[in-house]
């Protein structure tokens, strides 16, 4: 992030989920989910893949209307659509969502650009700058077609970070990563909050990320919230699905599959 | 019932869909260059079709005119009729299905993708409203776009039909009288109100592409069945309209 970026006046209360719950068809996706993430937090939702994690970060960006209870940012329905358009906020797709008819450099570039935000030459400095953060430097000139997925997903982050904004919610932003890669990125998330006091919505499935960086964790399973505390006391939680999820046992003593002979 | 419900259901998100876009005309300046793009893209991919087909559209009227007036030796009158079909009917109505063809077809696969690979979502997630720069910039594109396109189909067709009557045999007309023809019968209302209608008949056709596409929702497999909706709906509303805007026209 360049230097000169302003830290983001707050007055905000932060983010409030109320009795949240989503039925898609009357399929419950999401049950009764209730949480609060405070100005400045890194807050970490973990869950096997269904629970319902990205439809939950979908309604937080306001993209979806709740089918009951409230999602409140700094004291405003994000379903009202005035409200989005007075929060700075990033949303980092689980597939990139990168403008597939446009170079990486306009992807990062069209936010900005669409904003009147900066002249060219300040713009030019911006993206360059988000894009070295990601090592995506050769990438500028290329399009979504030709990036891998661990390209395409840094690409997103960048696309959010030129936003500057005070929020930002990854949606699994280290899967499809290498190692060394996802340690960056785990990193860029704790240095927002450092340097911009950067508010972050964490879906993930990584654990170094979630019990390192996490000021708090959230265990979401098959739509309901079944743990919420610190890293530590997750990590020492006594609920059995819980435990299993983090600590997954790999058994290779009893096959599964078995030759018929 | 329910058919009903979801065509007032289509009708009235195209409505709105229309008003939207429109509230950001304001900023077409800014966005000269998306403007020209899809100007551009019009003209380019429907201009060779256009000049083909209006080609022929005029030889075969001529023909038929031929066909009909030849024998009460009214050769003379082949011209104003090649010229008044083209100009209030054939010309806006052929561009427009051509428009529909390819210019709508591409617009919804483009945004249907757009909105099931999620960047229409993306867009919102940045405050820049999807109607402000994937839905407006076409909208005006095709107004400035489908006179061009129906001026040229008509004297390409005029053109067409020339050709013919100068030679083929049981015709012979003289390409001087021809032209004569058109010159006194097709008057400068005539093209006006083929020109409105095209208008019309291409408004329409992106307004219905723009909102189909934007209205995609699952997976991959749903842009395929929007192409067919967008193409079909707007072919439908094309020859519906054509009748009480023509109807209309005759009555202003
Ligand atoms: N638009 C939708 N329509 C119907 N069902 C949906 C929709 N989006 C998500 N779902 C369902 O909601 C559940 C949770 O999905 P999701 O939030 O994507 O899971 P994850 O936790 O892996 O991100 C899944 O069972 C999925 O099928
Ligand atoms: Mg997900």
């Amino acid at each position: 992030m360049p230097p000169e970026t302003k830290e983001p006046k707050r007055t905000s209360i932060g983010l409030k989920i109320e009795n949240f719950t989503k039925s898609y068809d009357s399929v419950e996706v999401l049950r009764n989910v209730s949480l609060d993430v405070q100005p400045g937090e890194i807050f970490v939702i973990m869950g096997p893949s269904g629970s319902g994690k990205s439809v939950l970060l979908k309604h937080v960006a306001g993209l979806e209307i709740p089918t009951n209870g409230r999602i409140m940012i700094d004291g405003k329905d994000i379903a009202h659509p005035k409200t989005r358009s007075q929060l700075h906020m990033a949303l980092v797709f689980q597939a990139g969502a990168l403008f597939n008819s446009m170079s990486v450099f306009d992807n990062l570039a069209l936010f900005p650009r669409e904003h009147r935000l900066y002249d060219k030459k300040v713009l030019n400095e911006k993206v360059m700058t988000a894009l070295q953060t990601l090592s995506l430097e050769d990438a500028a000139g290329k399009f979504p077609s030709q990036l891998s997925g661990g390209m395409r997903k840094r690409v997103a982050i960048a696309r959010a970070l030129v936003m500057e904004p005070e929020w930002i919610l990854y949606d699994e932003p280290t899967s499809e990563l290498d190692p060394t890669m996802g340690a960056t990125i785990t990193e860029i998330i704790a240095d927002l909050r450092e340097e911009f006091g950067v508010t972050s919505l964490v879906v993930s499935h990584d654990r170094d990320l979630a019990l390192t960086i996490a000021d708090r964790v959230a265990i979401l399973m098959h739509g309901d919230l079944l743990e919420l505390d610190t890293p530590e006391n997750i990590k020492k939680s006594e609920n059995p699905k819980v435990k299993d999820f983090l600590n997954p046992v790999i058994d290779i003593k009893n096959p599964r599959f078995k030759r018929k002979d | 019932m329910k058919q009903i419900n979801k065509l007032l259901e289509h009708f009235g998100s195209a409505v709105i869909l229309c008003l939207r876009s429109f509230a950001y005309l304001p900023s077409l300046p800014l966005q000269w260059r998306r403007l020209i793009e899809q100007c551009y893209l019009i003209g380019y991919t429907t201009f060779p079709i256009v000049a083909i087909l209006s080609f022929f559209i005029g030889s075969v009227l001529a023909l038929q005119a031929g066909y009909s007036l030849a024998p009460v030796a009214a050769q003379d009158f082949i011209g104003s009729l090649v010229g008044l079909s083209l100009a209030r009917e054939l010309a806006p109505v052929m561009t427009a299905i051509l428009v529909a063809g390819r210019v709508g077809s591409a617009i919804a696969a483009e945004l249907a993708t757009m909105k099931v690979y999620q960047e229409v979502d993306a867009l919102v997630t940045m405050n820049i409203p999807p109607e402000r720069i994937l839905v407006m910039p076409r909208l005006v594109a095709i107004l400035i776009m489908m006179p061009v396109l129906t001026v040229v189909a008509n004297l390409i067709g005029w053109i067409g039909g020339a050709i013919v009557a100068q030679n083929v045999d049981f015709i012979q007309l003289d390409t001087r009288i021809y032209f004569q023809g058109i010159q006194n019968f097709v008057k400068f209302r005539d093209i006006l109100d083929g020109l409105i209608k095209a208008e019309i008949f291409g408004f329409v056709t992106i307004l219905v592409a723009c909102n189909v596409g934007l209205r995609t929702t699952g997976g991959p497999r749903e842009i395929g069945g929007s192409v067919t909706r967008a193409v079909v709906i707007s072919l439908i509303l094309i020859l519906v309209l054509d009748y009480f805007v023509t109807s209309a026209l005759m009555n202003i």
